[in-house]
């Protein structure tokens, strides 16, 4: 009794129980597995940028967010394994933040897998996340998939350790997108030997899925939609039959196919980012794969943000993308095509205007 | 004698007439220079505030709109669904300001709404006109 009246009022604080009871719920969807026909069923919240004003106030607008994501979870059918968090829990890594993210997360009925972003990170270089959250990088292996978890968003040395006056200067500068004294994500040499070592014990026909806040390959240099090292790190994937990168960071839809690696973004419950393309006076190796997601309505505050289902599938993924006041979306990989397409957009006579960015 | 000093008046008309530096508006190269100088002094305040707090909640516009991207300069004046009408980018600037920045709206001639403007329409250089789009 006393566990359903604290559920209740976590809903009713919410304030989306009729929301979320009308909605259907989206999962990520893992269908594959060395020789197992054992598929299961994940939820992705990533980049929910939890921001401390001062003494318990927080930005309203992304507490919502993510706190109407753990609910959605939570109704989640067929139920998670588990959740995957993409990293970007606080905005300016504090303590005030991280704590508060937990806070939320802790409503969570499943184990969550963390990932760290960069503005978890660049206060104290991870320090708090390791004591109070998760390793920063690690695997584990679940259903006959492997799942490597990364710590992508480290950059050069002389940008870490000389270049700025204090570790709130350093976070700041980082968590500028569009921060010309900016420095590129790196996974670096050191983690790319443990990722090398971890995967020698695993067979090449496991499907693996890769876990990490940016994307493992180039796409917009200029706002770090971008990972230094990418080609090391997909080098050393390349071997593998059936290979997934999950990641963060852009706020948008956006998947690519580069030899045998999937990519896919996932939703910010926050906020959504523009493609680079509408950037005048910059070039952007945007997928052309990709169909645009819908172009946010700023009135709509919840509008381009959302969370997703992921279903495994034979070690496929199947993404099921829940947006909050648009058309939900599903990519499903194409054993044919030998790349993720979207269910419904993918032929370009079903897009819609909404789509073109500019 | 009187004859001379008409002679010296006119002259001195004539010479100022055609030989002043003064002429009204044939600018040098030095006067492109520095209003160009000026208006980047508007663009990079424009640019400072636009990765500030303008409002109560420490959120900033650059957060949702990089370099100023999806702000789209070229497209105002435009009929805006949440205002029920057509306005201009200041309006749309201010209503940025008030909902998800939680702050007061500026005055359509503040400077700082100048310079905001001056930082958008700079980085948005170079695309045509295209006012009204959606």
């Amino acid at each position: 009794m006393k566990k359903g009246i604290s559920r209740r009022n976590f809903l009713k604080a919410t304030g989306i129980i009729g929301a979320a009871a009308a909605s259907p719920l989206s999962l990520v969807e893992f269908s594959w597995g060395k020789g197992s026909e054992e598929n299961f069923t994940v939820a992705h919240i990533s980049d929910s940028h939890l921001t401390f004003i001062n003494g318990n106030e927080f930005v309203r607008n992304f507490d919502k967010g993510l706190k109407r994501a753990v609910t959605e979870v939570n109704f989640m059918r067929p139920k998670p394994d588990f959740v995957i968090f993409g990293g970007d829990l606080a905005q300016l890594g504090k303590r005030e933040e991280i704590d508060h993210g937990l806070e939320i997360m802790s409503k969570l009925r499943y184990p969550i897998r963390w990932v760290i972003g960069e503005h978890d990170y660049y206060l104290d270089l991870g320090k708090y996340w390791e004591e109070k959250v998760s390793k920063l990088h690690y695997s584990f292996d679940h259903k006959g998939v492997h799942f490597i978890v990364l710590n992508s968003i480290l950059t050069y040395d002389d940008w870490m350790f000389n270049k700025w006056k204090s570790p709130e200067e350093r976070m700041s500068q980082m968590a500028r997108l569009d921060n010309p004294q900016g420095s590129p994500f790196m996974v670096k040499d050191k983690q790319i030997a443990w990722m090398k070592e971890d995967l020698s014990k695993v067979s090449k026909d496991t499907p693996v899925v890769v876990l990490s806040h940016s994307p493992l390959y180039k796409i917009f240099k200029p706002w770090n939609f971008w990972t230094e090292d990418a080609e090391k790190v997909q080098a050393v994937l390349k071997p593998f039959k059936k290979v997934t990168v999950l990641h963060g960071h852009v706020h948008q839809i956006l998947y690519n196919q580069i030899g045998n690696i999937t990519f896919q973004a996932m939703m910010s419950t926050a906020w959504p980012w523009p493609y680079p393309v509408s950037y005048a006076q910059a070039k952007n190796a945007v997928p052309k794969l990709t169909v645009f997601m819908n172009r946010a309505a700023p009135h709509s505050e919840r509008d381009a943000t959302g969370w997703s289902m992921i279903n495994i599938n034979n070690g496929r993924v199947i993404n099921d993308f829940r947006l909050w006041e648009n058309t939900n979306r599903t990519l499903k990989y194409d054993e044919k095509l030998g790349y993720p397409v979207d269910e419904k957009y993918q032929n370009p006579e079903n897009r819609i205007p909404p789509q073109e960015h500019y | 004698m009187i004859k001379t000093f008409k002679f010296t008046i006119l002259t001195l008309i004539t010479f100022a007439l055609f030989a002043s530096p003064a002429i009204s508006d044939e600018f040098t190269k030095k006067d492109l220079e520095r209003w160009q100088a000026e208006f980047m002094t508007a663009v990079k305040q424009g640019e400072k505030l636009f990765h500030s707090s303008l409002g109560r909640n420490t959120v900033s516009c650059d957060m949702c709109h990089p370099n100023a991207t999806n702000t789209h300069p070229e497209t105002y004046p435009k009929f805006q669904k949440q205002l029920g009408k057509v306005v201009g980018l200041r309006e749309m600037i201010n209503w940025c300001i008030i909902n998800p920045l939680e702050g007061d709206a500026l005055k359509m001639d503040d400077p700082r709404m100048i310079a905001l403007e001056a930082y958008i329409t700079y980085e948005r250089r170079g695309v045509k006109l295209d006012p009204g789009k959606h």
